[in-house]
């Protein structure tokens, strides 16, 4: 698909004066002379095997790069993801159940700000205050994982430049989510019932307000795979990130096209875990999920 | 809730105003450099400071209100002008294959990491604003395509509706006459939110050079200059990163204070 | 020794005073009806009684259940006292259960709340209470698996597993169909002897509470203005606004002489299939006839009632004659033609044939104004009306049902329920057409607008003849307006006759139950004048 793209890559890779013939000849070798079909179906039918191709640039499998990459960014999206949920849980709880009150307005103000500030900013921040002023991380690199705490640490002030908007945008949502039920029919029965605020809250209200919220962390989970790539850029971290980015800038196609691919794919498969939780979560979807076949 | 709305309304209208007053008047011209007038921190001459060519930051913040502002609203434009009318026509059809493929063509766009295709657009069709405008408008679409859906389908359950289809009336009219004015509210608030994405992502894309190209100034890349500098004159990296935070700040507020404004449960006492 | 006792109770919400000065007195083991209009404040005492109501509500005054006074109790206190000595039922069954927990736990929810049981023997108290309340299900079911009637059962069960000394319920039947209601009201009868319960039930239906009280407790615009002993208030009432709203119940409309004609609609063996979703990942699609083999026939100035409970097909029917919907095989004609015509509508039947929704909320685009809304139907004649002609249109429609010429430029939203009715019945009478359906038209209304808005109907029948189909679940209502009636169950239409004959001699067994279900004021109360 990107291969239909103006500049054509054997002249960018050796530059515009190359003689004609060396054009040729690495055309050949890199199969662009071969039709536009037959290059993609011999492309597709590599993937379903594993085999991404070669990379124009490093001349090394595509499969290997990405292997490599992936060790770094998928933990790092992991990573985000957890503290995202860790804060915005309780935040948005905490919001809902005092509605109006103080706490209430702190974390919606305090949201405001998280939903606004943009990341990269954000991570430049954490950088000036706990890298180079407080020395407590370093300001970027990526250790590795022989030693898995150093390789957390390293990753620590990224996920948590990666974490905090989208902490902020999940605290809304299950607070918002969290109003809707407790404005509901049911809450008012369990009140009657007996229960105090807090028991209707935690036994009622919570399961049903994660409804929503497990959309909203699907969503984030293919946000977090992508915002990663500048977050990669400004912590120097050899993630997938990176490695697109060094490919688009050296039109190297095999490369971008396999990692988009693969990213699409995260996605559709992270969207297919969500729909299994909301069956798992709410008894109404089960048998539709079954009869249907697809959500 | 007003006071958030009074907050965003005027944050917004600031930065608005920078940008369209930047079209009669800066305080100094960004394009030529004064070398020997770098990293000064703000005083009486530059407000706000200079950045490592010399040039003066306020300035460069108003040209990239510009900027921003125009990349956002723009896409903004696109996504309203096609997502709407697409949507309208989803929901008039639904069922039909027609939608089904809306839909899927929707869901086909949300499944892709937005950024990375917007980097990817950028790239290979060329850094600049117009590229940028369209790599974000893209986006814009199916939020505005799949948000008109929704809000139009129940309203084509309701009463009115089917009065009118009983009077005779074609499903475009009753598109038009009925299911858009009810909509409007919807759309200006989405649109808020939009725009403010819309700006966080053209700065995204300026940071990584993929934007806006020099000489037009760029709330983004003013960041990326400076990021090597952080640490020995902090205002070039404060400066324009505290100017994306307060706009979008202002937006966000602006549009969650339309949308508690035309909520009808929220308007007690008006009965 | 009573059981409550409400004393001078006030209540106001944001400056606005709601509640003034009600009093109740309840002893152990009496049905207590509080009835009125909406707006009565009837489900705000109730609420009160349970502490819970709304925020920024301001009570004064005192509430005694059993020596100890509610509204000086403290909330832990309170939560105590719910579910244990005081039971709660609301309107909506749909919405009132959890729904992604059993039904079962949910009952045993209220056991393991205010004693220390183990799980095991509150399941089985649950598991018992659940049979006790007539249903039949497993407890392991979820809310959505069951239908209104078998909701409501599980809410009771939850209000009284531990034997409360008083239950409340608000409109418990409002919401559910006339037989399923008829069963809900036998088993609180049921429980409140066997329990030894007090029953407090707030509806606004006066048969129900003819039916079931030993005492009527009558509010208007928050205040009490009478309460006795059942058969004493029936037999003598003082205040008139009591005398007002038996008399609006009791309503008879009278219309003019029924008259046999050619025929305006036809229904012929029609029939509407539903293909529902798969319940077998491999099976095929099962069918549902929503409308199977319907036939009718509607004269011109007859006016035909319908008569069903949910489900029964009514409003499939409905979108069948207005011609939205197409059907599967049979057809309907309207003078002749057919109303349905794909997405070109054939604009001679369209000019014959209007609408009249239930809902006086929804049936109106919010954002136009009353005389654009009422001039909608103008654009189907050939030469609709412009300008001048089109205001002077708008305002005999207006005019017409009782309204001014002064409401053609407000917005929807200014009027009241009865008044929108109205503003939709003149949206329907505007082009003159031929045949009406009423789709439960009156069935949102409060007792006292729906008896004016029945009149308007019989007046202007009295003016020109006009052809009707009368749609509605409500018997009494549909008695009064039509000259022949046919009862629809399961898609078919059961039975179909002259009104009168078919209400005093019914033929079919359903229509029988459906009849006898319907709860009823006694004779006396339909000879009372109004004051």
């Amino acid at each position: 698909m990107i291969e239909v793209i103006p500049g054509d890559p054997a002249s960018f890779m050796l530059g515009i004066n190359a003689r004609e013939d060396t054009l040729a000849a690495l055309r050949s070798e890199m199969g662009l002379d071969q039709g536009l079909v037959v290059r993609y179906l011999d492309w597709v039918s590599g993937l379903l095997v594993g085999d991404f191709g070669n990379s124009w640039t490093y001349k090394t499998p595509v499969s290997e790069l990405i292997s490599d990459r992936i060790w770094v960014s998928l933990p790092l999206a992991i990573y985000a993801l957890i503290l995202s949920t860790l804060i915005a849980f309780p935040a948005g709880i905490l919001a809902a159940s005092r509605r109006g009150g103080t706490s209430d307005v702190t974390i919606m103000g305090a949201t405001q700000l998280g939903v606004a500030i943009p990341n990269f900013w954000f991570a430049m921040i954490l950088v000036l205050i706990f890298a180079i002023n407080l020395r407590w991380f370093s300001a970027g690199g990526f250790s590795g994982w022989d030693n898995p705490l150093h390789g957390l640490k390293s990753l620590t002030l990224p996920a948590i430049a990666l974490a905090l908007p989208q902490a902020a945008i999940l605290a809304r949502v299950m607070r918002s989510s969290l109003l809707d039920i407790l404005a509901e029919d049911f809450i008012r029965t369990a009140r009657a019932k007996g229960l105090t605020r807090r028991q209707a809250l935690w036994r009622h209200a919570v399961q049903n307000a994660l409804i929503p919220v497990l959309t909203i962390i699907g969503l984030q989970f293919s946000f977090l795979l992508a915002g990663g790539i500048i977050i990669e850029q400004i912590f120097f971290l050899p993630g997938l990130g990176r490695l697109i980015f060094q490919a688009i800038s050296a039109r190297d196609l095999i490369v971008v096209e396999s990692v988009v691919m693969l990213l699409v794919f995260t996605v559709i498969m992270v969207n297919f875990v969500v729909d299994l939780t909301y069956a798992a979560v709410d008894p109404r979807l089960r048998n539709k999920a079954c009869a249907a076949g697809s959500p | 809730m007003r006071r958030g709305l009074a907050i965003g309304t005027f944050l917004t209208l600031v930065f608005v105003g920078l940008a369209c007053l930047s079209f009669l008047w800066i305080p100094y011209d960004i394009e030529t450099l004064e070398i020997s007038n770098k990293l000064k921190i703000p005083n009486a001459q530059n407000w706000l400071g200079t950045d490592h060519f010399g040039r003066d930051i306020f300035s460069m913040i108003m040209m990239g209100a510009r900027t921003s502002i125009a990349v956002a609203l723009l896409a903004v434009g696109i996504g309203i002008i096609i997502g709407v009318p697409l949507g309208l026509f989803s929901a008039a059809r639904q069922g039909s294959f027609l939608d089904e493929l809306t839909m899927r063509g929707n869901d086909l766009i949300f499944a892709f990491p937005s950024l990375v295709i917007a980097i990817l657009i950028t790239a290979v069709f060329g850094a600049s604003a117009v590229n940028a405008i369209i790599a974000i408008g893209i986006f814009n679409i199916p939020v505005f395509a799949r948000l008109t859906r929704a809000a139009a389908l129940p309203l084509w359950e309701r009463d009115f509706v089917m009065s009118a289809r009983v009077c005779g009336k074609s499903d475009a009219r009753i598109s038009i006459e009925h299911i858009l004015p009810n909509i409007t509210n919807l759309m200006i608030v989405q649109g808020t939110i939009q725009f403010s994405l819309g700006i966080l992502a053209e700065a995204s894309l300026s940071y990584i050079g993929l934007g806006a190209q020099p000489p037009t100034a760029s709330w983004g890349r003013m960041l990326a200059d400076a990021q090597t500098l952080v640490s020995i004159a902090p205002h070039t990296a404060l400066v324009p990163g505290l100017a994306i935070l307060l706009t979008v700040l202002g937006l966000n507020l602006m549009g969650d204070g339309l949308r508690d404004f035309f909520d009808p449960r929220i308007r007690v006492g008006r009965t | 020794m009573s059981l409550l006792n409400i004393k001078d109770l006030s209540l106001s919400i944001a400056g606005v005073e709601i509640l003034h000065n009600v009093s109740i007195d309840m002893q152990p083991g009496e049905i207590v009806a509080i009835t009125g209009e909406s707006g009565s404040g009837k489900s705000l005492t109730a609420l009160a009684t349970m502490a819970l109501l709304p925020r920024g509500a301001v009570v004064k005054g005192q509430i005694f259940l059993d020596k100890n006074d509610i509204l000086t109790t403290s909330e832990l206190e309170l939560c105590a006292i719910r579910g244990r000595k005081i039971g709660m039922v609301f309107q909506e069954p749909m919405t009132a259960l959890n729904p992604v927990k059993t039904i079962g736990s949910q009952v045993a929810e209220t056991i393991i709340i205010h004693e220390k049981v183990s799980k095991t023997e509150a399941n089985k108290r649950a598991t018992d209470m659940l049979r006790r309340v007539g249903l039949e299900v497993s407890p392991l079911r979820y809310p959505h698996e069951l239908s209104g009637g078998q909701r409501q059962r599980v809410v009771i069960a939850m209000a009284i597993v531990l034997r409360p000394k008083l239950l409340i319920a608000d409109e418990p039947t409002t919401a559910l169909d006339v037989t399923t209601q008829a069963r809900i009201l036998e088993l609180l009868k049921d429980l409140v002897v066997s329990f030894d319960m007090g029953l407090l039930i707030i509806t606004h239906d006066l048969a129900v509470v003819a039916e079931i009280a030993d005492k009527i407790v009558v509010m208007q615009n928050g205040q009490i203005v009478e309460a006795e002993k059942t058969e004493e208030l029936l037999s003598n009432m003082k205040h008139p606004y009591t005398r007002a709203l038996f008399n609006a119940s009791t309503h008879r409309v009278v219309m003019p002489e029924a008259i046999s004609s050619e025929t305006l609609l036809s229904v012929d063996s029609v029939v509407r299939t539903y293909t529902l979703p798969r319940n077998k990942i491999l099976g095929s699609r099962p069918n549902f006839n929503a409308l199977d083999n319907v036939n009718f026939r509607i004269g011109h100035g007859e006016r035909v009632g319908l008569v069903g409970e949910s489900g029964c097909g009514k409003s499939t029917l409905t979108r069948a004659i207005l011609g939205v919907e197409d059907v599967q095989s049979g057809q309907i004609t309207l003078d002749g033609e057919s109303v349905f015509s794909g997405n070109k509508p054939n604009l001679d039947v369209r000019r014959k044939m209007q609408v009249v929704f239930q809902d006086p909320y929804s049936s109106f685009n919010p954002r136009h104004r009353v005389d654009r809304l009422i001039a909608e139907p103008l654009h189907v004649l050939e030469n609709p009306p412009v300008g001048e002609l089109k205001d002077l249109a708008v305002l005999k429609a207006l005019e017409d049902v009782g309204l001014m010429g002064s409401d053609a430029k407000k917005f929807i939203h200014e009027f009241s329920g009865g008044q929108r009715q109205r503003i939709a019945i003149a949206r329907a009478l505007i082009i003159e057409p031929e045949l009406i359906i009423f789709d439960e038209a009156v069935s949102a209304l409060d007792v006292s607008v729906r008896a004016q808005v029945l009149d308007l109907i019989a007046e202007l029948c009295h003016k020109r003849p006009l052809a009707y189909l009368f749609i509605s679940h409500d018997l009494s209502v549909v008695r009064s307006v039509t000259d022949r009636v046919m009862i629809m169950r399961d898609g078919k239409i059961v039975e179909y006759g002259e009104t009168e004959k078919v209400f005093t001699n019914p033929q079919n067994a359903y229509t029988k139950t459906l009849i006898s279900a319907a709860p009823r004021l006694p004779e006396a109360t339909y000879a009372i004048e109004p004051v």
